[in-house]
């Protein structure tokens, strides 16, 4: 009888000695984080697509984040074919000052003036989709883009009767970029451009175009950029080209140098896009920057989420 | 002798139960805070992941780049593009263990100090540390809090001769989290 008891018990502890060992060797096993599962709770949003709130002439999808000024100057130098003489159009320069402003981490609003037909232009910027993986997923990044510039230039005849609204342009369009990867990112901007008064009456007031553009880094800080504007054909003279622009993008910490080489000098969206007159066969392209600095106005006073 | 062979497999019973228990959170929080008489930068991620298996004392962090959150979104952008190249290397983590772990009892209320060796990984580097942590128990539940400095050279993450005034070489982390049992 006792002899049973014994036996059972040394049965249950060799049991219980095996569970102990099993359990020893679950314990060591390597990860730990594995036994949480894969993290499917958090939404983890493309960054970066594009270094600057411009590509070259475009705006990208991107915008300065919520209370950051992003103060901008660009210069278009003169064209390449108007000969040493003019230091290859290092001799003029247009230009545009901008001000823009993250009001959100979505929406941005801006203004600027171009020297070129003394514009002064106005825009808002407005994160409507954001690019993601994890718990949300989507392929692209979308803003929408609308912009207004009023004209002040004296009135070419002063004589008739002018209208203050001849003297607005509108733009608007809807960006769609996607970063395929760290280093390629690619955007479509299908536009409209609405002009108050055109010069010649086989001009159409709406001008419909589709733009494109990219960046590939080099380095982290680096990147060659692409880009651009197909016109609809039977919208504008035959005076006026496609804009289609290299450029190079150096980020610094607070600023972005992009150079680059264009044929476009208008700086407002519906400049470069219906009043581009240089063409790339005859040379009559020119070099540009864009300096873009940010000034951080308003910090966020938690860091909490 | 019946009574004391019980008495050991009840035991016996008891702590394989015990070793086995695992505590986790994913809420822990991880702060860096790097000072420099140019400016002192900081910033937050609420989201990261700590298990502590008891028994054999191992410890393993985890956590996402991206999360990190900075009074700047100016700063943020520049921290996961040109310095942590998060879309590269998107988490850092820490695999570690717990040295004497025979002086923590974490079925009574106390508070530990303890020390955890093991591999940090992030962006791409493997370094191994030792950091000094506090283990609070109270009424059951585990809290750890720990604070440890990091050279970014360390780890590959170039700093240009640019700011290389604004961005410390000790970077101070504090790491806090409250553990619950991990019910598998």
């Amino acid at each position: 009888m006792r002899l049973i008891h014994i036996r059972k018990f040394a049965k249950a502890g060799l049991t219980s000695l095996g569970l102990l060992l099993f359990c020893g060797a679950y314990s060591q096993e390597d990860d730990l984080l594995a036994l949480l599962g894969e993290d499917s709770t958090t939404t983890t949003y493309t960054m970066a697509t594009f270094k600057s709130t411009r590509v070259i002439n475009m705006h990208s999808v991107e915008s300065p984040g919520t209370g950051v000024l992003d103060f901008r100057i660009s210069h278009r130098f003169g064209p390449f074919s108007s000969g040493a003489n003019n230091l290859f159009g290092l001799d003029v320069a247009s230009m545009r000052l901008g001000f823009e402003y993250g009001v959100t981490d979505k929406l941005m609003a801006g203004f600027g003036r171009s020297n070129v037909n003394k514009e002064v232009d106005g825009f808002l910027k407005y994160k409507l989709l954001r690019q993601s993986k994890g718990l949300k997923n989507m392929p692209v990044s979308v803003s929408l883009f609308a912009s207004v510039v009023v004209r002040t230039t004296p009135w070419s005849d002063p004589e008739r009767k002018n209208y203050f609204t001849s003297r607005l342009y509108y733009c608007w369009q809807v960006l769609v970029a996607r970063k395929f990867n760290e280093k390629l990112s690619i955007q479509l901007a299908p536009t409209l451009v609405h002009r108050n008064l055109v010069t010649y009456t086989s001009e159409q007031n709406d001008v419909l175009a589709m733009g494109a553009g990219g960046r590939y880094k080099f380095t982290k800080r680096t990147s060659f950029n692409l880009e651009y504007f197909y016109v609809l054909p039977n919208q504008l003279t035959a005076d006026y080209a496609n804009s289609l622009s290299f450029g190079f993008d150096i980020d610094t910490g607070g600023h972005v140098f992009q150079l680059h080489i264009t044929n476009s000098s208008p700086m407002n969206d519906k400049g470069f896009i219906t009043e581009t007159t240089g063409r790339w066969d005859k040379g009559n392209i020119q070099f540009g920057f864009n300096v873009s600095r940010m000034f951080t106005i308003k910090r966020k006073p938690e860091i909490t989420e | 002798m019946k009574k004391i062979i019980l008495s050991i497999f009840l035991a016996t019973v008891a702590i394989t139960q015990l070793s086995a228990q695992k505590y986790f959170t994913k809420d822990g929080s991880i702060k860096f805070f790097s000072a420099t008489k140019a400016e002192n930068i900081e910033a937050n991620n609420n989201k990261a992941t700590f298990v502590l298996d008891a028994a054999t004392g191992q410890v393993e962090i985890s956590v996402l780049i991206t999360g990190f959150v900075f009074k700047q979104a100016l700063m943020q952008e520049h921290f996961n593009e040109n310095y942590m190249e998060s879309e590269k290397f998107p988490k850092a983590t820490f695999k570690g263990k717990i040295e004497d772990l025979s002086s923590v009892k974490l079925t009574a209320d106390g508070s530990y100090k303890i020390k955890v060796t093991g591999d940090m990984t992030m962006h791409g580097v493997t370094k191994q540390i030792t950091v000094d942590a506090t283990l609070n128990v109270r009424g059951g539940k585990i809290s750890v809090d720990s604070k440890f400095g990091v050279n970014p050279k360390d780890y590959n993450i170039a700093i240009p001769d640019m700011v290389r005034d604004n961005i410390a070489s000790n970077i101070e982390i504090t790491l806090k989290g409250d553990l619950q049992e991990l019910k598998k």
